[in-house]
């Protein structure tokens, strides 16, 4: 661009240069503007839509903002007058299942991550290949496989299940990035605990635990937002049982089982109930998880 | 390399344990040192036989090859069986029955009409997506901090709004009946391709439309990600290298191409290969779009898949094999993945 001779030039040149410098900028914030709206737009709409009475969902001029915003929807799916049971059962279901397999998960991968991290052995490489491609399979095809599965061990139409699957699920991808944290602790400082007479489970509790900490904040964030919005296993082992719905099957459950067609409202409104703790908990840890991502984006 | 948080085992855990005398049948330890207590002597075992990461390991794997690796070898063992309702109740014992359920897929019309579709929308949406991701990462690391935050924190609440989430919202965007998509092409003026036709156009009822929903689904929620990589990446590179190709003339084009590419080039590869595992393997959202209405002909290779194996009469044999069929696909290109990560050293 023309900025790019600008400080080389001549006067005239330089001022020429600096107001294509503050149109470039103009131009970029334009455009960065332009992105976030557009990617902000659907969510948005979402919230928005949840707030309008039937009649202005279905109205022929689409106002952004609810000219008469009601609670009626979130009234209608708190209720559970149509799906059985109020939205909090299917909270409590959601978080049980999540905060227990991330619990799960996260102890497993720990010990995991401290044999990938801090020693060297024969199969580790291939080991954590295997975790790499392990990742990759999909899950709606081991779907068919863990279904027949469980079905002797009454673990369809059960959190149980759910919880297990999760926490299996999770594993991989918990253990590659927590493996990074385990490696980057400095082994002077394991060596230094020993020489003070620290046994292995005082390093572990002193020194490892500490300093793998924030990577255990940051995978259990990527293994609870695994669980919170996994849809296809629930969809297949919750049965028609609506009681052990978690909330991916709340929200979709809206959109089969509309009394007269499609009842935009309700679905909005449950899906703003499922979608905004998310949104809120990833806004709270932002900058952690920004910084998370990309560690566990680069490094592998 | 000798790891030394066992150096002095059971110094801090040894203190409650009872102290029993040697066991006769102790294992073979060269030196019996008296006084230990079984739990001491456990770790010694433990540190010279080197066996410690295998058992911090034992725990992890088990799960993992109960629940992950063994279900994908048994897709492969039901593929070669007659399995269904009758087998899974016990009703009739399973039977190994050869390649049937293979030649019975391969023969189905539809079978191949998803297989197509799962790889023109990978074709389709893999570099859109990474097209829209790198230029929104070229663009944050262009603006300026308040603006790059604003810009970035949209893009994190789309990566993380739920895929059950953005299926219905987009459903209820390209709704036929008070959908905003539908108005807004019906109120644009015909050279931009709008005009009242557009009011009351069914989205999901034809592949075409479906699908080109399903793209922008696809792009919205996974941009982010491809975005906030490449501008990891971008910090990566030296700013002299930008600053000199400037000043030897180069636009941003050419130094794109001839700087921030081929610096970049390892990470692209990888997110190249992600987006094509994910998006030839995508189910959630074509699930909530096409397959609610229950669109046989709009069915991804993943859908077909399922329901296969779970629409009455159940035929998880069938299922299994395309289930095996759609895992050997995604293993081969995993494969590239794998084989491109350790290339960038992730094994170290």
């Amino acid at each position: 661009m023309t900025t790019a001779h600008a400080p080389a030039g001549p006067r005239g040149t330089r001022r020429a240069g600096s107001a294509a410098k503050s149109l470039r900028k103009a131009l970029l914030n334009l455009a960065g503007l332009l992105v976030a709206l557009v990617t902000l737009f659907p969510v948005l709409w979402m919230i928005s839509t949840a707030f309008k009475p039937p009649t202005e969902i279905y109205s022929l001029t689409p106002h952004p903002i609810p000219l008469h915003p009601t609670l009626a929807n979130f009234a209608h799916v708190l209720s559970g007058s149509e799906i059985g049971t109020p939205y909090w059962n299917f909270l409590k279901n959601s978080l049980f299942v999540t905060v227990v397999s991330v619990i799960i998960s996260s102890l497993l991968a720990l010990l995991a991550a401290i044999a990938l991290g801090r020693f060297r052995f024969r199969f580790r490489t291939i080991y954590l290949i295997m975790l790499l491609i392990v990742q990759m399979l999909p899950q709606q095809a081991l779907v068919i496989a863990l279904f027949i599965d469980f079905r002797p061990l009454n673990l369809l139409d059960s959190l149980t299940g759910l919880i297990l699957v999760y926490a299996a699920f999770a594993l991989p991808v918990t253990i590659w990035m927590l493996r990074n944290f385990a490696a980057t602790v400095p082994r002077e400082l394991e060596d230094a605990a020993a020489i003070d007479g620290a046994g292995a489970w005082t390093v572990f509790w002193r020194i490892l635990l500490p300093l793998i900490s924030p990577g255990l904040v940051a995978t259990s964030v990527f293994a609870f937002i695994f669980a919170y919005n996994e849809f296809v296993f629930a969809l297949t082992f919750i049965g028609p049982d609506t009681s052990k719905f978690t909330l991916p099957l709340f929200v979709q459950y809206f959109q089969g089982h509309g009394s007269t067609g499609t009842d935009w409202g309700a679905i909005m409104a449950a899906s703003t109930l499922f979608t905004i703790p998310v949104l809120a908990f990833f806004l709270i840890i932002q900058r952690r998880l920004a910084s998370g991502l990309v560690a566990g984006a680069v490094k592998g | 390399m000798v790891n030394t948080d066992k150096r002095r085992p059971g110094t801090s855990s040894s203190a409650g344990a009872a102290s029993k005398p040697l066991p006769v049948d102790a294992p073979r330890g060269r030196v019996r040192t008296p006084g230990l207590t079984s739990r001491q002597r456990a770790a010694i075992w433990i540190r010279r036989h080197g066996i410690a990461p295998y058992l911090l390991l034992v725990p992890a794997t088990a799960v993992i090859g109960w629940l992950v690796l063994w279900p994908a070898i048994q897709i492969g063992l039901f593929s070669f069986q007659n399995y269904g309702l009758a087998q899974i109740s016990g009703a009739l014992p399973t039977q190994w029955i050869g390649f049937s359920n293979y030649t019975q897929v391969l023969h189905d019309p539809e079978f191949w009409l998803s297989l197509r579709i799962s790889l023109v929308f990978a074709v389709v949406v893999v570099p859109l997506t990474l097209i829209v991701g790198t230029l929104v990462g070229l663009l944050l690391s262009r603006l300026g901090k308040k603006m790059a935050t604003f810009v970035s924190t949209a893009a994190l609440l789309a990566w993380g709004t739920p895929a059950v989430s953005g299926s219905v919202i987009f459903a209820w965007l390209t709704d036929p009946d008070g959908g905003i998509v539908d108005w807004t092409l019906s109120k644009l003026p015909t050279w931009l391709g709008g005009g009242p036709h557009w009011a009351g156009f069914s989205w999901e009822n034809s592949v075409l439309p479906a699908y080109t929903v399903l793209t922008v689904l696809l792009v919205w929620t996974s941009y982010p990600f491809v975005a906030v990589t490449v501008l990891a990446g971008l910090r990566t590179i030296p700013s002299e290298l930008a600053e000199a190709a400037r000043v030897d003339g180069a636009g941003p084009w050419t130094s794109f191409w001839k700087i921030t590419y081929p610096m970049l080039k390892p990470v692209f590869l990888v997110l190249l290969l992600l987006s094509i595992i994910w998006d030839f393997g995508v189910f959630t959202q074509p699930f909530i779009i096409t397959a609610a209405p229950g669109n046989r002909d709009e069915f991804n290779l993943g859908l077909y898949e399922y329901f296969r194996a779970f629409t009455q009469p159940a035929a998880y044999g069938v299922g299994s094999a395309v289930a095996f069929i759609l895992t050997i696909i995604l293993l081969v290109i995993s494969v590239g993945y794998v084989r491109a990560s350790v290339k960038q050293g992730v094994l170290r």
